[in-house]
């Protein structure tokens, strides 16, 4: 009888830390979504693109800064975005909210290539 | 071949017989006073100090006109924090010129912004030159805008993106934009509304026409890597071949290169705001600052002349300091 109990007590204890376990799952995932999308970082310095390629998930902004003493563009290949002529220290950000290959370039020196992959 | 000696002979091609071979480069930091004469395709090169020999009698030619580049109004980095400065002391080394230029011609990035108040100041300073400046715009000159403003300022009566000719004492002058439009991964770039342009505009002109052709980015592979160079010259400088003089002036790359390929002399003039390293010599081709007190030495204007009848177009470069 009082192993029976103390099974009882025992699944109890099981059941509210699987109970637990759970809702701390759920309560990631409402974090997750909730949270400020994903951001990241492209510099532009000595006439390219660091890093050239990225891999980022939907709903990521990335922001290019320019670095260098001379103006720069960053245009999709794709006409997808572009932006207006970057100065010293000025960015550019877009949100990517499709998967896809973005290639990209800067129009004022077009041998300067980069690529954003979004998955 | 590079010198920063004032007076310094930089081209010698008529002794050491490279440039008959076709493919010929020289280069030289800034203009260091060489008086470069182009005679049925050769190349011959006098210091300005000898001027009172054979030079002399080009720089008495009977066309002269100054070629400036890249003046980059709007620029204010270490490399250069006054292009207006260095504007003025190109202009003023144009008013001081023994035979008074009949123009002027600027081979783009008149400004670094395309902001009118650059185009303004640029303007400004060269009117004291009293001359009729053409221009082609460089990449600096057509940003956000596709170049609308540029062609509004300095392209009336251009055709397309602001290509253009005119003729000058028996000289056909070609102005190319080849700044437009350009596609990832390549480099500068006519397209085909201009070539087929240029073809025609040639097709009628007698072969012994001098012809000078003038564009921002160089009309050959100076050093693609950078994107120094145009990929359909080549086509462009077909529709030239049947020409026995053909000179090619272009900026962008900041330094004085010259080579001679059969009829054609191509010539890139120094900045009058800030130097570019040497093809490869630096991670990337972005302004390269020098000491202050040789900056000017790397800057500078080319100078030229032509004779009729003796087919000869002679490019004299002179730093600024």
């Amino acid at each position: 009888m009082r192993i029976r109990v103390c099974t009882a007590g025992l699944a109890g204890l099981i059941a509210t830390a699987t109970i637990f376990v759970l809702a701390g799952a759920h309560s990631s995932a409402l974090k997750a979504q909730q949270a400020p999308a994903a951001s990241t970082e492209v510099k532009i310095d000595n006439f390219s693109f660091e890093p050239a390629a990225i891999t980022v998930v939907a709903g990521t902004t990335v922001t290019w800064t320019n670095r260098d003493d001379i103006p720069h563009t960053v245009v999709s290949d794709d006409k997808v975005f572009k932006s207006k002529v970057l100065d010293t220290d000025q960015t550019f950000s877009y949100t990517f909210a499709k998967p896809g290959t973005y290639p990209y370039f800067c129009s004022v020196h077009p041998k300067m290539t980069g690529k954003v992959i979004v998955q | 071949m590079t010198g920063k000696t004032k007076d310094e002979i930089l081209y010698d091609h008529n002794h050491d017989g490279i440039d008959r071979r076709g493919f010929l480069k020289c280069m030289a930091w800034a203009g260091t006073g060489t008086l470069c004469v182009m005679q049925g395709g050769v190349l011959k090169s006098f210091a300005l100090d000898r001027s009172s020999g054979s030079g002399a009698a080009v720089a008495k030619g009977e066309l002269s006109f100054v070629q400036i580049s890249d003046s980059h109004m709007g620029f204010n980095k270490p490399a250069n924090p006054d292009v207006a400065a260095t504007l003025q002391a190109a202009v003023d080394k144009i008013n001081g010129l023994a035979t008074p230029p009949e123009f002027l011609l600027h081979t783009g990035d008149v400004s670094h912004l395309s902001r009118a108040e650059q185009f303004d100041t640029v303007d400004q300073i060269l009117k004291s030159t009293g001359k009729q400046t053409f221009f082609v715009p460089g990449e600096h000159d057509v940003l956000d805008d596709d170049g609308k403003q540029f062609r509004e300022r300095y392209g009336k009566g251009s055709k397309g993106a602001g290509w253009y000719s005119l003729d000058q004492k028996g000289v056909h002058f070609v102005g190319l934009v080849n700044v437009m439009n350009l596609k990832a991964g390549g480099l500068g770039s006519l397209g085909h509304d201009q070539l087929e342009w240029l073809e025609d505009d040639v097709k009628h002109l007698k072969s012994s026409t001098p012809i000078v052709v003038f564009a921002h980015i160089p009309l050959w592979a100076v050093y693609p890597e950078w994107g120094w160079g145009t990929d359909d010259s080549a086509q462009a400088l077909g529709y030239l071949r049947k020409f026995g003089s053909v000179t090619v002036l272009n900026g962008h790359i900041h330094q004085i290169m010259q080579k001679v390929e059969g009829n054609v002399t191509f010539h890139t003039a120094a900045s009058t705001a800030f130097p570019q390293p040497e093809p490869g010599k630096a991670p990337s081709p972005g302004p390269m600052t020098v000491p202050a007190d040789q900056l000017r030495s790397y800057l500078g204007i080319a100078n030229v002349n032509y004779v009729q009848g003796h087919h000869a177009l002679a490019v004299v470069d002179s730093k600024l300091g």
